[in-house]
């Protein structure tokens, strides 16, 4: 193997490594399919690997974000990574766009209705007239938006009409 | 010029912590569980958004103090007297009742959302990324405090009243927005940062669609309270920076 060969091969090694770590808040999605990994870049491999790590938070205050770059560092040590340092940058700013279809997946099975595409994003207009959100338990589009703020920034709150059950909505952004 | 641009940065920071710090108080107190969470949330928003402009100052900063003690978002926020803060007069009004505190919402929202806009095509690279960030956090905060200003404006008579009587105690925080400090005019002039004269237009013509849906009216004395923006601030600062850097006065340094 060449040089560029082992470059690649650790960056895709790393990659997987941040696969295996979960949103603190919402435990079922990692943060590769939440988007906030956004590169992994390696440099050297020799004598130490070397490179970057670049995260984007997903709202400006998420407390969830400071524990998530501590996981990253502890997951990075314990594989020998002592050079590989976590870069946060603003922009691109996230959006719920960069969310795999595997995490939306798994949202929907937690009992989280995932975001639909970024169509909906929201635009300062009042009173706008929202799309159905389908409820995660019962799957009917019988459901209302209780609040636009939920439990965490990210989240709205619903109720379904039919089941009754209130869910959230991992809102479009 | 680099003075000019921290000062800057601290003035949006301020801005979005202080009104942070206000709309927190209403954690168990608002009217119903959902707004006390919307609001809540708004604050985490503000507070993320000060946290980025205070990391960027202290970034500043430290670049033209290299040998004294550096700079951080945390001696920023919780470290500096009131008459070294820079925000504008309006975020430090008292809370009021719920009206009062969404009428300042939404003429808060409404000003942060057109800076912003401009904002994301500053030369400033971590300014108009900043912008890019928190915009569409406040496109959310303007959108909700606007439906709300309906709500109460065009609701019962007697919320109807309460919002004219809040428009008459935060009216003359309005027009201080819109005079530039002189680190204000120096950031526009470096193509840094925000034209006042444009904001305000913006401004003015999203609050007179929102008050007449709501079927409230603007004021027509224009008469401005300022200084906030320079350091002189009301006595309700003093007792609200005093509440909020209790901790880090009594305990310098402590974490948990």
């Amino acid at each position: 193997m060449d040089i560029s060969e082992n470059i690649l091969a650790e960056e895709n090694i790393i990659l997987e490594l941040m696969g295996t770590i979960n949103d603190p808040e919402i435990p079922v999605i990692s943060i590769v399919d939440l988007g906030i990994i956004r590169s992994v870049k390696i440099e050297s491999v020799f004598p130490e690997v070397e490179g970057k790590v670049t995260i984007t938070p997903t709202y400006s205050g998420c407390p969830a974000m400071d524990v998530i770059r501590t996981e990253i560092k502890m997951a990075l040590l314990e594989k020998g990574y002592k050079k590989v340092e976590i870069i946060s940058s603003l922009s691109p700013a996230w959006t719920t766009d960069w969310m795999s279809e595997e995490g939306k997946k798994k949202l929907k099975a937690y009992g989280i209705a995932p975001p639909l595409d970024q169509e909906q994003v929201c635009t300062p207009e009042i009173f706008q007239e929202n799309r159905a959100i389908e409820c995660p338990q019962c799957h009917s589009m019988h459901t209302r938006m209780v609040s636009k703020f939920g439990s965490t920034p990210c989240k709205s709150l619903y109720q379904c009409e039919d089941c009754k059950e209130p869910f959230d909505y991992f809102k479009c952004h | 010029m680099k003075r000019s641009l921290i000062n800057y940065c601290l003035h949006l920071a301020d801005n979005a912590h202080i009104l942070c710090h206000q709309n927190a108080a209403w954690c168990g107190h608002a009217p119903i569980p959902e707004q006390d969470i919307a609001l809540t949330n708004i604050s985490l928003d503000l507070i993320g958004q000060a946290r980025n402009f205070y990391q960027y100052a202290a970034q500043l900063i430290n670049e033209e103090n290299p040998g004294e003690e550096p700079a951080t978002e945390d001696s920023l926020a919780y470290l500096r007297d009131v008459t070294e803060f820079k925000n504008c007069l309006l975020v430090e009004t008292p809370n009021g009742d719920w009206g009062q505190t969404l009428l300042r919402q939404f003429i808060f929202s409404n000003y942060q959302y057109f800076l912003y806009r401009q904002l994301v095509k500053s030369n400033d690279e971590q300014i108009a990324a900043i912008a890019e960030k928190s915009i569409k956090e406040t496109t959310y905060h303007l959108r909700w405090s606007s439906e709300w200003i309906i709500r109460l404006g065009d609701g019962t008579e007697e919320s109807h009243e309460r919002m004219v009587h809040a428009i008459d105690e935060l009216w003359p925080f309005t027009g201080e927005l819109f005079l530039p400090a002189s680190y204000e005019t120096d950031c526009l002039e470096a193509g840094t940062g925000a034209d006042l004269e444009i904001l305000k237009n913006n401004w003015l013509e999203k609050t007179n669609e929102i008050f007449s849906e709501a079927t409230l009216s603007i004021p027509e004395k224009s008469f401005a309270q300022k200084g906030g923006k320079e350091g002189r601030h009301s006595e309700n600062m003093v007792s609200l920076l005093t509440e909020l850097q209790y901790m880090q006065r009594a305990y310098p340094g402590c974490e948990w």
